[in-house]
């Protein structure tokens, strides 16, 4: 069943990337690519393994730099804003990782302290840990508040991640491949979590993914990225009603074989 | 060849970036005390036990050592001051320097490689927290402010080893040696000492941490950081013993 868009506020983008490119020596990864993401909106960016999707959102984070074009994220564009700047706007992105990063030398506790203490300096010990129970509760895990990541199975160390970036609670959302490597179960509880998120926090949010029943479940509007380029968009029945072979397969191999 | 030239040429800009990089974070507040005082616990409070057993096997060997040499002009009367000289102006910076690259070097490689390769530098950067003060910045301040710590550490185990190895063969007092120990070592020698392991120290932080925060993806490339952060430690060290050497000896 495809989402109700009826909360997407289509007047106020929130991300745009404007004909943006990026590569790595001779590979061309982004070629003038266009985007935009709406305030409240769930896009979901498809394509194969390695066509530059985890880049497109390094761009939009900040992490990358392009090498032509702008990214405007909440009004400020990232490629030219000052480091002290870029860490301000940062606290306004939720980056969920893939491997979901955490800190393995501290608990899940200090985890989710870590962006609070070093970005809300002036928070008592009691704010710190009603933050830190309020958002582990919003994940369902609250009994792993002292436990270390290594001690976590793959879907609760993503829903720590998760939880991690919700504490300085974020306007925009970015998810790099939210179910890899889960079990079809789990995956499902991490696109619940995703479609939460959106509803409780009010976020919009960038998806990487080539999971196309998550894809479906969480996403607002799709974009398939094709050779470095955002060639089809549209809801998943529109991105699919195609015979283009670049794209048939990510189906077929998702709801047919 | 233009490729390599080219590589070396950006490896150097990259090395001045970073060095930059840490010179602006280490001044600017806020300041990172907690992290500092912490990454000082890591490298220099649990050397300890290894630097210890160092230090000690090397000024008893040493004294042992040494020796002969003095028996045959009759001169083993000279051994605290010999061996004071020698841990105090030389061993005791190179001894810690040595084991602090093999130690710490190799921990701070492979921490840092191990966090860029998960992810985690990023993760800190998207979180608004700035990696190259909070990890970079600490471990460099911490290496800088602990080598010479354990430099001093170090002199003073080795010169006990070394009184140890003298006792058990001649008749001379603790007092009586540390009283030779001392009227035999001038301050310039404990500037020179310091002087050596400040900079010993610092480079074993700065090394460390370039090549883990820059090390190459996957698991290969933490083994990889973690054993090129030992092996240019420990180059960068012995090239710097011979400037200082040359330096002080034309200073005098």
């Amino acid at each position: 069943m495809e989402k109700s868009k009826a909360n997407i506020n289509y007047d106020d983008v929130v991300i745009h990337v404007d004909k943006v490119s990026k590569s790595f020596g001779d590979l061309h990864v982004l070629r003038d690519v266009d985007l935009k993401l709406y305030n409240r909106e769930n896009l979901v960016v498809l394509g194969r393994s390695g066509t530059g999707k985890s880049v497109l959102i390094k761009l939009i984070s900040g992490l990358l730099n392009p090498d032509r074009g702008d990214i405007t994220v909440l009004g400020e564009v990232v490629n030219r804003l000052t480091d002290k700047e870029l860490r301000a706007l940062r606290q306004r992105i939720g980056f969920s990782f893939q491997n979901s990063a955490l800190y393995d030398s501290m608990t899940v506790r200090e985890n989710l302290e870590f962006p609070l203490v070093r970005n809300k300096r002036n928070l008592s010990r009691a704010e710190i840990d009603r933050e830190v129970e309020e958002v582990l509760e919003g994940v369902g895990l609250s009994r792993a508040i002292n436990q270390m990541p290594s001690e976590l199975s793959g879907g609760q160390r993503k829903r720590i991640g998760i939880a991690r970036t919700l504490i300085l609670r974020p306007d925009i959302m970015l998810y790099d491949e939210p179910t890899a490597g889960l079990d079809p179960i789990t995956c499902l509880d991490i696109n619940s979590l995703i479609n939460e998120v959106q509803e409780r926090y009010n976020t919009s949010s960038i998806i990487i993914t080539h999971d196309l029943a998550c894809a479906k479940m969480i996403g607002d509007r799709m974009v398939m990225l094709l050779d470095g380029k955002f060639e089809r968009q549209g809801s998943f029945a529109e991105i699919f009603d195609t015979d283009d072979e670049r794209v048939r397969p990510f189906y077929d191999y998702n709801f047919i074989v | 060849m233009k490729r390599k030239i080219e590589n070396l040429l950006l490896e150097f800009a990259r090395i001045h970036r970073f060095m930059m990089r840490f010179l602006r974070e280490v001044v600017s507040p806020p300041y990172e005390f907690k992290e500092i005082i912490r990454q000082c616990y890591e490298i220099g409070w649990k050397s300890f036990p290894l630097i210890s057993l160092t230090g000690f096997i090397v000024g008893f060997v040493f004294t042992k050592q040494s020796r002969p040499s003095l028996e045959e002009f009759g001169a083993t009367s000279w051994l605290p001051k010999l061996i004071s000289i020698a841990i105090v102006r030389a061993l005791a910076p190179l001894v810690t320097a040595l084991i602090g690259s093999g130690k710490v070097g190799s921990q701070i490689g492979a921490e840092l490689s191990s966090m860029n390769v998960t992810e985690q530098i990023d993760a800190m950067e998207v979180s608004g927290t700035n990696p190259t003060k909070f990890l970079v910045s600490t471990r460099i301040l911490a290496t800088t402010t602990m080598i010479p710590v354990l430099c001093f550490y170090v002199a003073g185990i080795g010169l006990l080893g070394g009184y140890l190895s003298i006792a058990g063969k001649d008749d001379l007092s603790f007092l009586a040696f540390f009283t030779q120990v001392f009227e035999a070592i001038a301050a310039k020698d404990i500037f020179a000492m310091v002087l050596r392991a400040v900079v010993f120290g610092f480079t074993i932080g700065f090394t460390s941490s370039y090549i883990g925060y820059y090390s190459s993806k996957g698991t290969e490339g933490v083994g990889k950081a973690a054993n090129a952060a030992v092996v240019a430690s420990m180059f960068l060290v012995f090239i710097e013993e011979l400037l200082i050497v040359q330096i002080l000896s034309l200073v005098g």
